[in-house]
């Protein structure tokens, strides 16, 4: 099947000899549009236009009968004076800080494994992937026993040294920096990966003329490792970013969908999710989708500023 | 540096990073064992690191408690279907959009790229309505649809085709091979890493999917296992263990395929940074 799908879909035929070089300058006729329009039709219909409806509804406040009226910038307003938007992005802002504390601990690991002659590196490899590619609602369903307040094991490694644990995930700021430390743990094998990979394209020659000129280690890592690796670590942070902003997965499956903390534990996407598709208050939640919109472009904006500066390279 | 040094340096590094990867490891191990155990032992305050009897028929009631063979079905038609599609559609306009020359190519490119920096939220309501007046909530139609296009994979394969030297469509077409054939049997060859990358992603984001699913199919037959057990989550009535060994075969797939590909799927995902 999936042989006679791409073998039909340029059917409409063309004069077949013209491309390559000459046929390139002077245009292809209708085969590009025979390659693209299969994709350009779903993109539009399930993406480009979607986009810009959520833009319109965003002004507009939406009946119980499905039907809406436009309301100006009724949503916005209320949405900037509902504490419940600042709750969420103060807990989305901390949930990527501790996702990206991970990004250190990931060049050091990196750096361990990069270790010339280190055997079973493969094998490390596959470990910190391997939270990665687990698919999060399953994983945080474990997660979900080892925080559990009365039988998780987590407070009966901390009861032998006489801490007395809390019911993880029912308590709100602990319930936060629970959903962090998984995000954190799934999050850390791929920098780990990436930075390895980045550590490995510095020419080891660096280092050994640097030696010779009598550089410390300190001097080596400042002037040789820091600047090459720097493309790395910016990937690898905006990567995590932008990724650490759409929690939902996560703090869905690892809180339940009923927790009486989720007010105070939620994420921006949460906070969309709830309007729009619990709540049904599909105004409200565009609001909302605008503004995750609008601050993960301007993050992405701040880095891109960012590793102009400290990069070097675009 | 003299052996014997090294040799300890060696010692400390597998110390941190054994330690370090068996934290990774943990949850999975422990969720094997909690797995085979019974519902009084996981609930018991001091943990039950090895169950006093295997309980295998936990395994069983997988499949006799919960409808986790459909759910299973869905999530393997899902995956299947959009990434056969995210393949056939993006390699196919990949390769025009690097290598064709039409009127507007910029442009459609530029709105297809756009897509990348938007969060899916920004188009969550509307697909869903889309979906909605097609009559396709709770169909395997309804969660496919909106992943069968990849903005990422057409980048992905447009890039792929963009570093091909010229000269390889020019030695097929002096060979007298007209455009399909060229594309067929010279240039796909060539991408086939990248074709990889694409499969692998797209496997990956499918199969682990959770908003969409969720809000597309309520009724839990229809549902893939990534929302099924996200629903299981808070319910009381569900056995630990048998949750435990349902979420540990949601995983299996993808786990079992990423042990066998390693190599491939680290460096590719590595080396493309999706997600």
């Amino acid at each position: 099947m999936p042989a006679d799908v791409s073998e039909s879909a340029p059917a409409p035929a063309a004069p077949a000899t013209r491309r390559a070089r000459r046929g390139v300058r002077r245009g292809d006729g209708l085969w590009p549009w025979a390659f693209v329009l299969p994709l350009l039709a779903g993109v539009g219909v399930f993406y480009i236009w979607p986009i810009l409806q959520t833009a319109f509804y965003s002004f507009t406040t939406w009946g119980v009968f499905g039907g809406f009226k436009w309301s100006g910038l009724d949503n916005y307003g209320r949405l900037f004076t509902d504490p419940q938007l600042y709750r969420s992005l103060l807990n989305t802002l901390i949930y990527t800080a501790v996702v990206l504390l991970g990004v250190p601990i990931a060049a050091w690991l990196a750096s361990l494994l990069n270790t010339p002659g280190l055997r079973f590196a493969q094998f490390y490899r596959v470990l910190f992937f391997l939270p990665y590619v687990a698919m999060p609602a399953a994983v945080a369903l474990v997660w979900r026993m080892i925080f559990n307040g009365d039988y998780g094991i987590l407070n009966w490694a901390l009861s032998l040294f006489g801490i007395p644990g809390p019911s993880w995930v029912n308590t709100p700021g602990f319930a936060l920096a629970a959903v962090s430390v998984v995000g954190l743990w799934s999050s850390l094998g791929f920098s780990m990966i990436v930075l390895a990979a980045g550590l490995k394209n510095i020419p080891p020659e660096l280092y050994e003329a640097a030696e010779l000129d009598g550089a410390s280690r300190f001097r080596q890592f400042r002037s040789i490792t820091l600047p090459l690796l720097a493309p790395s670590v910016f990937f690898v942070v905006v990567v995590t970013t932008i990724a650490s902003f759409q929690l939902f997965d996560l703090l869905y499956a690892l809180l339940g969908n009923h927790n009486a903390v989720l007010p105070k534990t939620m994420s921006l996407v949460y906070y969309f999710y709830s309007a729009g598709f619990v709540e049904n208050d599909k105004g409200f939640a565009a609001a909302i989708a605008m503004v995750i919109f609008v601050l993960i472009g301007l993050v992405t904006l701040l880095q891109f500023r960012l590793q102009r500066r400290w990069a070097g390279n675009a | 540096m003299p052996r014997a040094r090294r040799r300890q340096s060696h010692a400390l590094i597998h110390l941190v990073l054994g330690v370090g990867g068996l934290i990774m490891a943990f949850p999975f191990l422990w969720q094997i064992v909690m797995s085979l155990s019974t519902n009084a032992e996981v609930q018991s305050v001091t943990p039950t690191f090895w169950p006093e009897h295997l309980q295998w028929q936990n395994y069983a009631a997988v499949f006799q408690r919960l409808p986790f063979l459909s759910q299973l079905w869905t999530s393997v038609l899902i995956t299947v279907i959009r990434t056969l599609a995210q393949i056939v559609l993006c390699t196919l306009a990949g390769y025009a959009f690097a290598r064709m020359r039409f009127r507007g190519r910029a442009v459609l490119l530029g709105l297809v790229l756009s897509i990348l920096l938007v969060p899916s939220q920004a188009y969550l309501i509307s697909q869903y309505q889309i979906v909605q007046n097609l009559g396709w909530l709770n169909t395997l139609a309804g969660i496919v649809a909106p992943g069968l296009f990849s903005a990422y994979g057409t980048f992905l394969m447009r890039t792929a085709f963009l570093n091909l030297p010229a000269e390889l469509e020019e030695a097929a077409r002096i060979d007298g091979s007209g455009p399909l054939r060229t594309f067929w049997s010279v240039l796909l060859p060539v991408v086939r890493p990248s074709i990889s990358v694409l499969a692998i992603s797209a496997v990956l984001w499918s199969w682990n999917e959770l908003l969409w699913p969720l809000v597309v199919s309520t009724r839990a037959t229809q549902m893939p296992l990534s929302a099924a057990l996200a629903t299981l989550a808070g319910d009381v009535t569900v056995n630990y263990p048998v949750l435990m060994a349902a979420s540990l075969l949601a995983m299996a797939p993808i786990l079992i395929l990423f042990i066998l590909l390693q190599r491939r799927v680290i460096d590719g995902l590595a080396s493309s940074g999706l997600k």
